[in-house]
């Protein structure tokens, strides 16, 4: 599967593109370029700069250095309608179609032809219907409404609107996260069909085999550089994740002296999420996974927020299921990966979100003393070294670290033995993801005066759960896999294991 | 009292202000005048205690456009009771349980079906006028003469008020404090601004939301009270269309339809804003098509500057 050289320029060709926020370098002087009727994958692990990259080739953000052409013209989109009219068209995990309407009307959406202007209805459906067949998928009749097909057709429509609009450059996100073992074999053949006909590919993909099988070449970033590439047929998956794995973090993640206690948490045989498994006091339990893999809806089924099929759990000396607010009841709290959608209200001031799962403390008989309720929240403000002017600050205007502190401090104003910390240090700065680290490790360190806590994470950030877990389970396709102790992994065994799942 | 939600509350207070300066000028002193006054406080009473019930209903993320309706309802039933010898006291009480009534059943369709407030109780909007319309035999009911008819009766210096205002007053402070200082009134809050976080924090959502439309609808069934005193006749078609004064008392006084917002002291001033330019417009001799479009370009105004203000403060 080795792709014909090509003479002339590249399709796409992207060159030192540098990306600074804030005090991160996000970018430091990348270069990609794919040719006609190309499949390059792009590898790296959450962070490594992977979205920002593709944000620039999309127009959604601009470079601060570097220089981008697209069939040797240079090309410096301002918005995403720029890059979409310069041929580039970006397929995401989720799809951006109108469930409502037509296949023919989203494949044609913002191109519909016109006669008299009026909608050229016999001709949309003929064009619709070439842009399917040339695809190959004749099985897709172009009146159904796009809601009633099944995500792999949906995907389908989707590039055959890309087609349809002449893209000259394709970037698909992750497109296998939610397909079936068939539907990814026939996205796979959808992809060298599109090669065949000089198509230009970008291919995003946590699964490495993924990207053996369908990609001629990979480029793996990290770090925001080029941390090197080549043809897919010559490459081990062996070396692939060596490329992605950086040097050690260092000493960010402090490790004092733990006790595995009782088992205060028991998990069998429960579905979703094939999980069984015990969490101790006294220790941090990891669960590894790609996106999508089923880690969040594990921890949510725990919690009550989503139903259990079937198995047992236990939460002390609690058996069975239960609802959110019996899981608090049971010393059990949970932290959403999703802070702005789900973790916190962002309206509401620090204080009632800070206590809001615990109101009873501030008065008799249902009554709320704001007073009490705030002193409260200003212990966690101090003790967590939370930056606001005080407890009546709306959330919303917090930064992401101090806001994540807020999250965090509802569950030690709860008081619970069991926190279940879903992304812990997503999206915030360096200070304020060692701080949840030094906080994560005091909560299950020994101590004379109370008994040591138990946790349970989920990260995508490999460093991060070897840093602070005693064991580590990985989280695969929807099933978790017997823990290991966190001191027999290397960040390139735990990457190899994450990123094994193949599709096909 | 923080500084920020001073000034918060200042803008609409402001506003009031504002429109009474204005009235002042033009009608003159007599427009303060305590007889004045009180008139305004008579108009705005049957607004401003349903509204004070939708702060409720809106701080949770809901509407309830059912509110006019009811209030016919409750004008009927009491009429009814009365003509059966029933007591005032339980003619009222039997009112504002039936009002009560709705709100539980409004709430629960919310909640197990899963269909949005606005289309609920648009729908309940016409099935409880439809109520109203068969148990009032499609017209008005006459109802034997009792103390009801005076709680709003004009006072002439007797008392300072009319009891029916210190009611309205008393509930207020009432829903207010249970707003700030209660567990409910908490959770009301977090519901609004951000209903997943309630799930997670363990809020009993479906039971909360249900105890809002009843309570919100037992002041309604308040005002369907005030509203039978002032007409003294049980009218299955009065205060059609009322639910939309009563929404944009709460919206003028900083209530957000997207929930999470909204104070009592703010839907007062904005039920008094509103009173204030139909009482002023009327008494400067100025036609209704006058009222209506200043009134409208307040509604809208009121919101674009809440927006501006409330934009600026977050970074």
């Amino acid at each position: 599967m080795s792709s014909t050289p090509v003479a002339g320029p590249p399709r796409f060709a992207m060159r030192g593109i540098r990306k600074v926020f804030g005090a991160t370098i996000a970018l430091d002087g990348v270069d990609l370029s794919v040719n006609q009727g190309e499949i390059c994958g792009l590898i790296g692990q959450n962070g490594a700069g992977k979205s920002t990259l593709m944000s620039i080739l999309s127009g959604a953000l601009q470079p601060d250095a570097g220089e981008m052409w697209i069939e040797g013209r240079p090309f410096t989109p301002h918005s995403p309608i720029d890059a979409r009219r310069a041929g580039v068209a970006m397929i995401y995990q989720e799809l951006s179609l109108a469930p409502h309407l037509s296949v023919m009307e989203n494949i044609m959406m913002g191109a519909e032809p016109m006669r008299l202007g009026l909608v050229d209805w016999p001709r949309m459906r003929e064009m619709a219907t070439r842009a399917l067949a040339a695809l190959g998928h004749t099985d897709i009749p172009p009146d159904a409404i796009v809601g009633s097909l099944s995500v792999a057709a949906q995907q389908i429509v989707e590039i055959a609107r890309a087609i349809a609009v002449g893209s000259r450059v394709l970037v698909l996100d992750e497109p296998t996260s939610s397909l079936g073992r068939a539907d990814v074999e026939h996205l796979f053949e959808l992809l060298r069909h599109l090669k065949s006909q000089g198509h230009a590919i970008v291919y995003i993909s946590h699964f490495i085999e993924e990207v053996k099988t369908v990609a001629d070449r990979y480029m793996v970033l990290r770090d925001g550089r080029n941390a090197g590439g080549g043809d897919t047929a010559s490459a081990t998956h062996d070396e692939i994740v060596a490329l992605m794995v950086g040097q050690s973090v260092g000493n960010l993640f402090p490790r004092s002296p733990r006790t595995s206690g009782e088992a205060i948490l028991e998990v069998n045989a429960l579905e979703p999420g094939a999980a069984s498994f015990a969490l101790h006091r006294g220790e941090i339990f990891g669960v590894a996974g790609v996106l999508g893999s089923g880690r969040t809806r594990l921890l949510r089924t725990l919690f009550g927020l989503e139903p259990v099929r079937s198995g047992r759990v236990r939460v002390g000396v609690y058996s069975g299921v239960a609802r959110p607010h019996e899981r608090w009841m049971q010393g059990m709290g949970l932290l959403s990966e999703d802070r702005k959608e789900e973790g916190l209200a962002l309206t509401l001031d620090v204080a009632d979100n800070v206590t809001m799962s615990k109101l009873s403390p501030f008065g008799p008989a249902g009554l709320v003393f704001p007073a009490r309720q705030r002193s409260a929240a200003m212990r966690w403000i101090a003790e967590l070294a939370i930056k606001c002017a005080g407890p009546w600050r709306k959330a919303g205007e917090l930064s992401g670290g101090n806001q994540q502190k807020i999250a965090i401090a509802r569950l030690l104003h709860h008081d619970v033995d069991i926190l279940v910390l879903d992304e812990p240090t997503r999206g915030i700065d360096v200070g304020s993801k060692a701080q949840i680290y030094r906080l994560i490790d005091a909560l299950v360190a020994d101590a004379p005066d109370h008994k040591p806590r138990a946790v349970l994470m989920v990260s995508s950030y490999l460093p991060e759960l070897l840093g602070l877990c005693d064991r580590i389970a990985v989280m695969q396709r929807g099933r978790l896999a017997e823990a290991v102790p966190a001191a027999s992994l290397t960040e390139h065994d735990l990457l190899m294991a994450v990123t094994a799942g193949t599709a096909a | 009292m923080t500084t920020r939600s001073l000034v918060e509350r200042a803008g609409t207070f402001v506003g009031l202000v504002l429109v009474a300066m204005i009235f002042g000028m033009l009608i003159g002193p007599q427009f303060f005048a305590p007889t004045n006054l009180e008139l305004m406080a008579r108009q705005m009473a049957i607004v401003s205690i349903a509204a004070v019930g939708m702060t409720i209903v809106i701080v949770s993320g809901g509407i309830d456009l059912s509110v006019g309706s009811m209030i016919a309802l409750c004008t009927v039933v009491i009429a009814q009771l009365l003509r059966m010898g029933v007591s005032p006291l339980f003619a009222a009480a039997g009112a504002i349980a039936t009002a009560a009534l709705c709100g539980a059943v409004n709430g629960a369709l919310i909640t197990q079906l899963r269909v949005v407030p606005f289309i609920v109780t648009l729908g309940t909007m016409l099935v409880i006028r439809g109520a109203a319309k068969g148990l009032g035999e499609e017209r008005r009911i006459e109802a034997p003469a009792t103390w009801l008819n005076d709680l709003l009766r004009v006072t002439r210096g007797e008392a300072l008020l009319p009891s029916g205002i210190w009611a309205v007053i008393l509930l207020s402070v009432l829903v207010a404090l249970l707003l700030r200082y209660t567990r409910f009134g908490r959770h009301v809050f977090a519901i609004g601004s951000n209903e997943r976080m309630a799930r997670l924090c363990g809020v009993a959502i479906t039971r909360t939301k249900i105890v809002v439309y009843a309570l919100s609808a037992a002041f309604v069934g308040f005002a369907g009270l005030l509203q039978f005193s002032k007409l003294s006749v049980g009218d299955p078609t009065v205060a059609v269309g009322l639910e939309l004064d009563v929404i944009a008392a709460v919206i003028i006084g900083g209530g957000s339809l997207s929930g999470g917002r909204g104070t009592v002291a703010g839907t007062l001033i904005g039920a008094a804003i509103m009173t204030v330019i139909q009482i002023g417009c009327s008494q400067k001799g100025l036609a209704n098509w006058v009222q209506q479009i200043v009134t409208g370009g307040i509604i809208v105004a009121a919101v674009a500057l809440d927006r501006i203000r409330t934009q600026s403060g977050t970074p």
